[in-house]
């Protein structure tokens, strides 16, 4: 329709891990619009079939990345948001 | 300065063009990480590091920023790198120079500590009972968190 604001469109990304579990480097997903932040974005995740549950069961076990930096489960999703989950780093 | 990349690097060449021509350093201080051949017990084929490029640029950049405003720095260095490495191989060099010789070794100390918490790679190792991502250890979180800079009014 004419009008109505565009669904928001967010860039996942996956590594380590959570690329195997999900099978997925990345994907662009549309999520409703009552997800605004990255704690809501997984939990709407974790609905969306048996191998996200599994991914994302231990919560304690991910970090998430918006836009290249470290975000809590309270900060915002916004428009076009590149969102990246992976597990504790292990560089160096 | 900051570099990710696959190939291999000369440790004498990239010490010699980081301090070259800068007589006003008196100390480098460098840490070169290395694959072994065990961990957990296990044997270690290889291991491949996955990164997420353009958060690591991001990361390493802001790490080595935070480190020349806490420490005088004439010079500073950061190169990891991805891919398959096998045991022996270098993957990272850290390198800081100063006048003088603590500022050079506390900072080299914390851009490690910190790469160690913030950058975004992970180690696959392949080992006789097969490929497994490696996690990550509370230590790690411990040394970095000695940097962390506490507030000054609650020190009063």
């Amino acid at each position: 329709m004419r009008g109505k604001r565009k669904k928001t469109d967010v860039k996942l990304l996956y590594f380590a891990w959570l690329k195997t579990k999900t099978g997925l480097s990345e994907e662009d997903v549309s999520p409703p619009e009552n997800v605004a932040t990255v704690g809501e974005l997984l939990t709407w995740l974790e609905g969306r079939g048996p191998e996200f549950a599994d991914a994302l069961s231990d919560r304690d076990a991910i970090r998430v990345a918006v836009n290249q930096a470290f975000a809590k489960n309270s900060d915002p999703i916004g428009p076009n948001d590149e969102v990246a989950l992976f597990p504790p780093v292990t560089g160096g | 300065m900051i570099r990710v990349q696959e190939q291999d690097f000369d440790i004498g060449k990239e010490l010699a063009a980081l301090t070259g021509g800068n007589t006003a350093i008196g100390g480098l201080a460098v840490f070169v990480g290395l694959v072994r051949d065990i961990a957990g017990g296990s044997d270690i084929q290889a291991m491949t590091l996955e990164h997420y490029p353009a958060m690591t640029e991001k990361m390493l950049a802001e790490i080595e920023a935070e480190a020349r405003e806490r420490w005088p720095l004439e010079a500073s260095l950061i190169i990891h790198r991805y891919g398959r490495l096998e045991p022996g191989d270098q993957i990272v060099l850290v390198a800081a120079a100063s006048a003088h010789r603590d500022a050079a070794f506390e900072a080299c100390q914390f851009l490690m500590d910190w790469l160690k918490t913030k950058a975004p790679f992970w180690k696959l190792e392949e080992t006789d009972a097969g490929a497994q991502w490696v996690d990550a250890r509370s230590s790690d979180d411990a040394a970095a968190a000695r940097w962390v800079k506490q507030d000054p009014d609650a020190a009063e």
